[in-house]
């Protein structure tokens, strides 16, 4: 007996470790602040049963706007993905003139000559620039990413000892953290500070505590006091960053509410099923000696 | 197949018509109700049931994925996020099929080690457990080419590592390298013509696999399985029929299985993955670390240990091929390292080294690192070529129950 339980408890040490050399580079590459510790923040939507706030993501949704739309694109969102529940849920009036303020190009009409028209509902944020030399040459010579899955596309990399490592992989998959691109969005967003003296800045860059490499092309986008909101939240530098961090979690994870709530249902069901499996499994082995 | 009594009795005329023309029904009925499964089995028996799951699972969400997927340098990408984001429930059937690999590996690695500990590989097992080689590899194969797919920047760059390995052949005859890098390419550079391909091979070899498996069960069902004791069964109490004794235990096993999948599925969909494959694929920009995918982490950190290209490539695929010479390199006459006092410290040290590896695969290939990566490795080759054939000279087994039925009787007084 005790036999059999060690080896379980083995088994499943193994597969969270196994399962868990991932949390080791998950976050490498495109971001990461190398040598440099990014906290973690609240989310409403971290852990398993978190959830978007709609009104945060309409805050959010505020500052990529006014603030971010001015360089960077969101292609791979819909304006009807603005009115869809799970996401910052504008009414559908709503999003339906703020998709007709954007032009897109018009099937080509009888004289095969393509004229812009009125954004509806089924379209996409329409591109910035025509293509990316476009973009460079506006920015000069900068490419600002598109914002779709920009939180997928970053994260932050573990930082401590690696004796201590696995212990955090096996606490991050039982909490399920997945928010370390909001992690990074937010401290991206406050990390600009003055150069230190020692360091020498290239032409037109901007020093970032969080960006590898620490000179950054984006000036820091966002100061205390820009009139975004218009839901009496505090007009703050810090808020503007946790929310716009939160909308482009939505922007990279539009299903996440739906997802977890269908995986509560299934863990719910799974359990219940395991329970009932061991209990007859139990009967049946009774009569058996093993 | 083993010879054992055949319960199988066909109600009704159709099931009668049938059994006089193909007893499938009645084949079926003998190897997985009747078949007689040793009494002592623990849960890492359960594996087995597990993989053949996982198998299905990624055969079923893969079919799927593919009426949507786009297999096209400009579209690939665009067609994944499409997947996620408009299709049906296509947020749950992509992570199925992603989080799905890495379940079907973390369930093949505690199969292969349960293997190892037991000395399932030993006599008369070996062409089971050499299918079982070719199933990891060819389970590998699939992975690899299933990760390019998505075609994100760390699916990019990963082929191009890893087909660019190949070029090291030549130096072994000049040219040949070349070559074939060339023909898996479909061109001079990892392109479109490699993404087509990869997806029309990452197609195929599920179905090999399926192919692979069946004689895999079918080599078991003729050898009998393994147990704890590594006894074979003698008499018929040291057995109980597969159902429903092993069924009910594989059956839980399975669902406390799925629940780990689920809560992957559902709640860290992403913790397996990396996050740079979320970047469109650039032939222009390099990621800071290219690393492959958890599963193939220490033989990654194996390939970079050797100082030498080519020697790294000989001994990654080595790390693998060695495994299929384990039934004649093991020299114990017992099998299970239950009764192998020694062997017992220098398999939990393998185990280890595992762990290892993958760690040291994951971080960059420098400095310390370095020298731990080829410790493991030497440790690695060590164990199957040093301690599996020269162990068990001088290491004397502890004493071993005369059958299963008395280790179980043994052990039921608790």
């Amino acid at each position: 007996m005790i036999k059999s339980r060690s080896i379980a408890v083995s088994v499943l040490a193994f597969a969270a470790l196994t399962g868990g050399y991932s949390a080791s580079f998950a976050a490498g590459g495109g971001g990461d602040g190398h040598g440099v510790k990014i906290e973690r923040q609240e989310w409403s939507f971290s852990g398993p049963s978190g959830k978007y706030d709609s009104q945060q993501l309409q805050r959010g949704f505020g500052v990529y706007k006014e603030v971010c739309a001015a360089c960077h694109g969101l292609s791979r969102i819909a304006f009807r993905n603005l009115a869809q529940p799970g996401g910052p849920a504008f009414n559908v009036e709503q999003v339906k003139a703020l998709a007709a303020t954007y032009e897109v190009p018009d099937e080509p009409d009888d004289e095969g000559e393509v004229k812009p028209r009125p954004a509806r509902l089924a379209d996409r944020f329409p591109p910035l620039f025509a293509n990316e030399k476009a973009a460079r040459a506006a920015q000069n010579g900068a490419l600002p990413p598109d914002l779709s899955i920009i939180a997928k596309a970053r994260g932050v990399a573990y930082s401590g000892t690696w004796y201590q490592h696995p212990i955090a992989m096996l606490k991050d998959i039982a909490t399920a953290y997945q928010e370390g691109g909001a992690d990074y969005i937010y401290a991206l967003m406050t990390g600009y500070k003055d150069a230190p003296a020692s360091m020498k800045m290239s032409e037109g860059m901007n020093y970032n505590t969080v960006y590898p490499g620490h000179q950054i092309a984006m000036a820091a986008p966002l100061s205390d006091g820009l009139d975004l909101y218009n839901d009496g939240t505090p007009e703050t530098a810090d808020n503007y960053a946790r929310d716009v961090a939160a909308f482009l979690s939505w922007t990279s994870d539009p299903t996440l509410n739906e997802r977890k709530s269908l995986g509560w249902m299934v863990m719910i069901f799974l359990l219940i099923t395991s329970v009932l499996l061991y209990i007859s499994k139990r009967r049946i082995w009774a009569s058996a000696k093993h | 197949m083993s010879s054992h009594e055949d319960t199988y009795e066909p109600k009704g005329r159709v099931s009668k018509w049938m059994d006089e023309r193909l007893p499938i029904a009645r084949m079926m009925h003998g190897q997985f109700v009747d078949f007689p499964t040793p009494r002592n089995l623990n849960y890492l028996w359960t594996f087995g049931g597990i993989l053949t799951f996982c198998l299905v699972v990624q055969i079923a969400s893969g079919i799927v994925l593919a009426m949507h997927y786009i297999p096209a340098e400009s579209m690939a990408f665009d067609s994944v996020q499409h997947i996620k984001r408009d299709v049906n429930y296509g947020w749950l059937i992509q992570p199925l099929h992603a989080v799905g690999a890495s379940m079907f590996f973390i369930a093949v690695y505690i199969h292969i080690f349960r293997g190892l500990y037991y000395g399932s590989y030993k006599e008369p097992r070996e062409v089971l457990w050499i299918l079982g080689v070719l199933i990891f590899l060819v389970m590998m194969a699939t992975g690899f080419l299933g990760y390019t797919l998505p075609w994100g920047q760390m699916s990019f760059w990963g082929v191009t590592v890893i087909t660019n390995l190949f070029s090291s052949l030549d130096e072994v005859i000049p040219g040949l390298g070349t070559a074939v890098v060339t023909w898996l390419w479909g061109g001079y550079s990892v392109s479109g013509a490699t993404l087509t391909r990869f997806f029309s091979l990452h197609y195929l070899l599920p179905f090999v696999l399926c192919g692979l498996v069946a004689l895999h069960i079918w080599a078991l069902h003729v050898a009998g399985q393994n147990n704890p004791t590594g006894l074979d069964i003698k008499t018929k109490s040291d057995s109980l029929p597969m159902s429903p004794y092993a069924v009910s235990k594989d059956l839980f096993a399975l669902s406390v299985f799925i629940m780990l999948f689920a809560w992957f599925v559902f709640f860290a969909p992403d913790y397996l993955g990396h996050a740079d494959n979320y970047i469109p694929a650039n032939a222009l920009v390099t990621p800071a670390h290219i690393v492959p995918e958890w599963y193939f982490l220490p033989f990654y950190a194996i390939l970079r240990a050797i100082p030498s290209k080519l020697g790294g490539v000989i001994a990654m695929f080595g790390a693998i091929a060695v495994l299929a010479f384990v039934p004649w390199l093991d020299t114990s006459r017992v099998r299970s390292a239950r009764y192998r006092p020694y062997f017992k410290w220098f398999f939990w040290l393998f185990a280890f080294t595992c762990l290892a590896l993958g760690y040291l695969g994951s971080l960059p290939a420098e400095g310390i690192y370095v020298m731990w990566a080829r410790i493991f490795t030497a440790y690695y080759f060590a164990f199957f070529l040093l301690v599996m054939p020269f162990l068990s000279l001088w290491e004397t087994p502890t004493q071993m129950p005369g059958s299963i039925s008395e280790a179980v009787l043994g052990k039921g007084s608790k």
